[in-house]
């Protein structure tokens, strides 16, 4: 089991994280804004993820942290 | 002590190296080249780093490096050569870092020529860089008192957290005259008294104590903390540092006010004068900023003065400081010349005559 | 749970102020990351660490290396790293700079860095344009690239063609290691994060000069969105500015 925390606050809503996931964990919120105005990534199908870190080593603002059971 | 026969540049570059200065960074520039070539030898000698630059702009930067990290440094040039230190020395003065410049003045502008000149004075102590600061500015007119200077100046540099300029003339730098060269200070980075300096901070310390060495303020607000910081540090300073000698003021008729080496020309010169019963005295500002200018007043507002020559080896830029200490008390002439040409003695007698035929 | 991926102590907490997608960030956790793994491993004691920051996007870099910093003059960060070296010689020294700053106005004084073989690490960002000043062109911006100063594309025959630093630097006989690096995706993130760690390795064994060229992505002022921005890098820069070791005096000697 892994699990993928996206810190909300921090992330810009870039997209780079979606398109490294190579198991299409991720995407961006269709409803949520953040303070800065952005969408935020969400982890959308949990139990995909493989925890390959994929999506935190992309992540320009170092808004993923990543653990396994 | 004994005295030594030195070369200017040569006792300069001993002096520093007595004072602490363990790094220096330079270029190759006439007149001043003794400098570098003096400290390649010396500074291996002592434990201490001498590295040609590829540039003077390259120079200043490495001192603004070396100086961050607490060390002593310092970098010398000439004319042409500080204009491109200028960026550096902006920076260092926004960054607060202690460290020394020489500036051994050529014939300017531009390329000018390779012979003493004082027409730095304007760069030195009205700016030069971009921004609102200033640099503790010496005009030395004798070797011995360069190296006097040298010998307190990074501790005043470190005190108020500014770099030191030393506005000297060619002639200081190439001239030989007996020097008592004092004893060597045992100079090491202190972290307690330098909490500024990069001096081995680590995750987990302070973060307040983190060292970022920077010039940088985005903000209004934090760059106008930081600018009055800046000038509550100058006025301190104004207070605290200026250096002045007075030459025979006490009952002059003429004041000549002079910086550097062509005071001593002036000195000659009032020596002659007063044979002949001409009253006249000298005003030498040995920090050109902080200006000496209620000292200068003082000595000019006797009643027994009539009027002040002011003599320079450019086309009269000390006059402004000179005029403004005055502030229209008495009428200020001038005697100067730009190519390098230093007024004569008799030059000098002879523009002190028509004033007083004039009066 | 295990930890698999967190933030690394070497970056402070501050946020990055970089516009979204800008490969920025993830070049500076790599540089953070690499110092961070060499203290973990005992080779580079804590308080022996300096970084110098740039002019440009990457101004404010002393915000977030979580180490003692200097912020250097527009393209002169490697000879302020040159006086800190000298200095400190036990500490790594690393510069972090763009292609405005070490590509144009600092190309002297990286250089002569070079030159003297000077025992410091410079990471180099090359996005192919001015971002800081909002989207100028660069020394590195492509032929044929519109940029707010070559509004009809980058015109080889007035301005010339864009400048390769990696392969000007390892000319220089006192470079010691030069690669170019991308982190257009993960197999090239790791391998530019292993670049970065050898040439800090490198300078704590006390050879000479190394730089890491990372391309990298200005989705802003390319007019790209981030995503759309990383397939113009790897369509457009990656072929002009082909990826690999163009330097490795540490693999000559093996």
């Amino acid at each position: 089991m892994v699990k993928v925390t996206i810190n909300e606050i921090v992330c810009k809503g870039c997209g780079l994280c979606v398109r490294a996931c190579p198991k299409s964990v991720l995407a961006l919120s269709k409803t949520k804004l953040n303070a800065k105005g952005y969408h935020p990534a969400e982890v959308a199908v949990p139990e995909a993820c493989i925890g390959c870190a994929s999506c935190a080593r992309t992540c320009p603002d170092v808004a993923i942290r990543i653990e396994k059971e | 002590m004994a005295l030594t026969l030195m070369k200017g540049s040569e006792a300069i570059a001993e002096a520093a190296i007595r004072a602490g200065a363990r790094f220096f960074f330079g270029y190759p520039i006439t007149p001043q080249t003794e400098i570098p070539e003096y400290m390649s030898a010396r500074m291996p000698e002592i434990g201490g780093c001498y590295l040609q630059a590829e540039s003077e702009v390259a120079a200043i930067n490495m001192v603004y490096g070396a100086a961050g990290t607490g060390a002593r440094v310092i970098t010398s040039s000439s004319s042409p050569g500080v204009s491109l230190k200028q960026e550096g020395i902006s920076y260092a003065a926004g960054a607060q870092l202690p460290c020394v410049i020489l500036n051994v003045m050529r014939g300017g502008p531009g390329l000018g020529n390779i012979q003493a000149s004082q027409g730095d004075y304007f760069q030195g102590v009205k700016g030069g860089g971009n921004g609102d600061y200033h640099l503790l500015t010496y005009a030395p007119s004798s070797i011995q008192e360069a190296v006097d200077i040298m010998m307190f100046a990074y501790d005043k540099a470190e005190k108020y957290r500014m770099p030191v300029l030393f506005l000297a003339d060619g002639i200081i730098a190439q001239m030989m005259e007996p020097v008592e060269m004092p004893a060597m200070v045992d100079y090491k980075v202190d972290p307690e008294k330098k909490p500024w300096a990069a001096t081995g901070w680590k995750p987990g310390d302070d973060p307040a104590k983190r060292a970022v060495i920077n010039s940088l303020f985005i903000s209004t607000e934090e760059l106008s903390q930081h600018t009055e910081k800046l000038q509550a540090v100058y006025r301190e300073a104004e207070k605290n540092e200026q250096m002045w000698e007075c030459y025979k003021t006490e009952d002059a008729e003429f004041i000549i006010t002079a910086f550097g080496t062509v005071a001593r020309v002036a000195k000659t010169a009032i020596d002659e004068m007063r044979e002949e019963g001409l009253k006249v005295g000298l005003f030498r500002p040995i920090t050109v900023w902080p200006f000496p200018y209620s000292h200068l007043k003082e000595a000019c507002d006797q009643e027994s003065v009539k009027a002040v020559l002011d003599i320079e080896v450019n086309e009269g830029q000390m006059i402004e400081d000179v005029k403004l200490a005055l502030n229209g008390s008495r009428p200020v002439e001038f005697l100067g010349h730009c190519g390098s040409q230093f007024p004569t003695t008799a030059e000098i007698i002879e523009k002190i005559r028509e004033m007083k035929e004039a009066k | 749970m295990s930890v698999v991926f967190e933030k690394t102590q070497l970056l402070t907490d501050k946020q990055f102020h970089y516009c979204p997608g800008c490969n920025h960030g993830i070049i500076h956790r790599l540089v953070a990351e690499s110092i961070d793994e060499l203290v973990k491993e005992g080779k580079l004691e804590a308080g022996n660490i300096v970084g110098v920051a740039p002019v440009g996007c990457s101004v404010f870099a002393y915000d977030y290396f979580n180490c003692d910093m200097f912020e250097a003059a527009h393209g002169r960060a490697p000879a302020v790293a040159t006086g800190i070296k000298r200095a400190k010689p036990d500490t790594l020294v690393f510069t972090y700079q763009g292609d405005g700053d070490l590509a144009s106005i600092g190309t002297a004084e990286v250089v002569h860095a070079a030159h003297r073989g000077e025992k410091i690490v410079t990471i180099f960002v090359n996005n192919a344009i001015y971002g800081m000043t909002g989207g100028q062109m660069a020394p590195t911006t492509l032929v044929g690239q519109k940029t707010t100063t070559s509004p009809y594309g980058r015109d080889e025959a007035w301005c010339g063609a864009p400048i390769k630093m990696s392969e000007m630097l390892s000319e220089v006989p006192g470079s010691y290691y030069i690669e170019r690096c991308a982190v257009n995706n993960n197999a090239n993130i790791l391998k530019t994060k292993r670049a970065i760690k050898k040439a800090m390795q490198y300078q704590l064994e006390g050879k000479g000069f190394c730089m890491i060229e990372v391309l990298s992505t200005c989705p802003t002022n390319w007019g790209l969105n981030p995503v759309e921005a990383m397939k113009w890098l790897e369509e457009n820069m990656i072929p002009y500015y082909p990826l690999g070791v163009y330097k490795d005096k540490g693999a000559e000697q093996k």
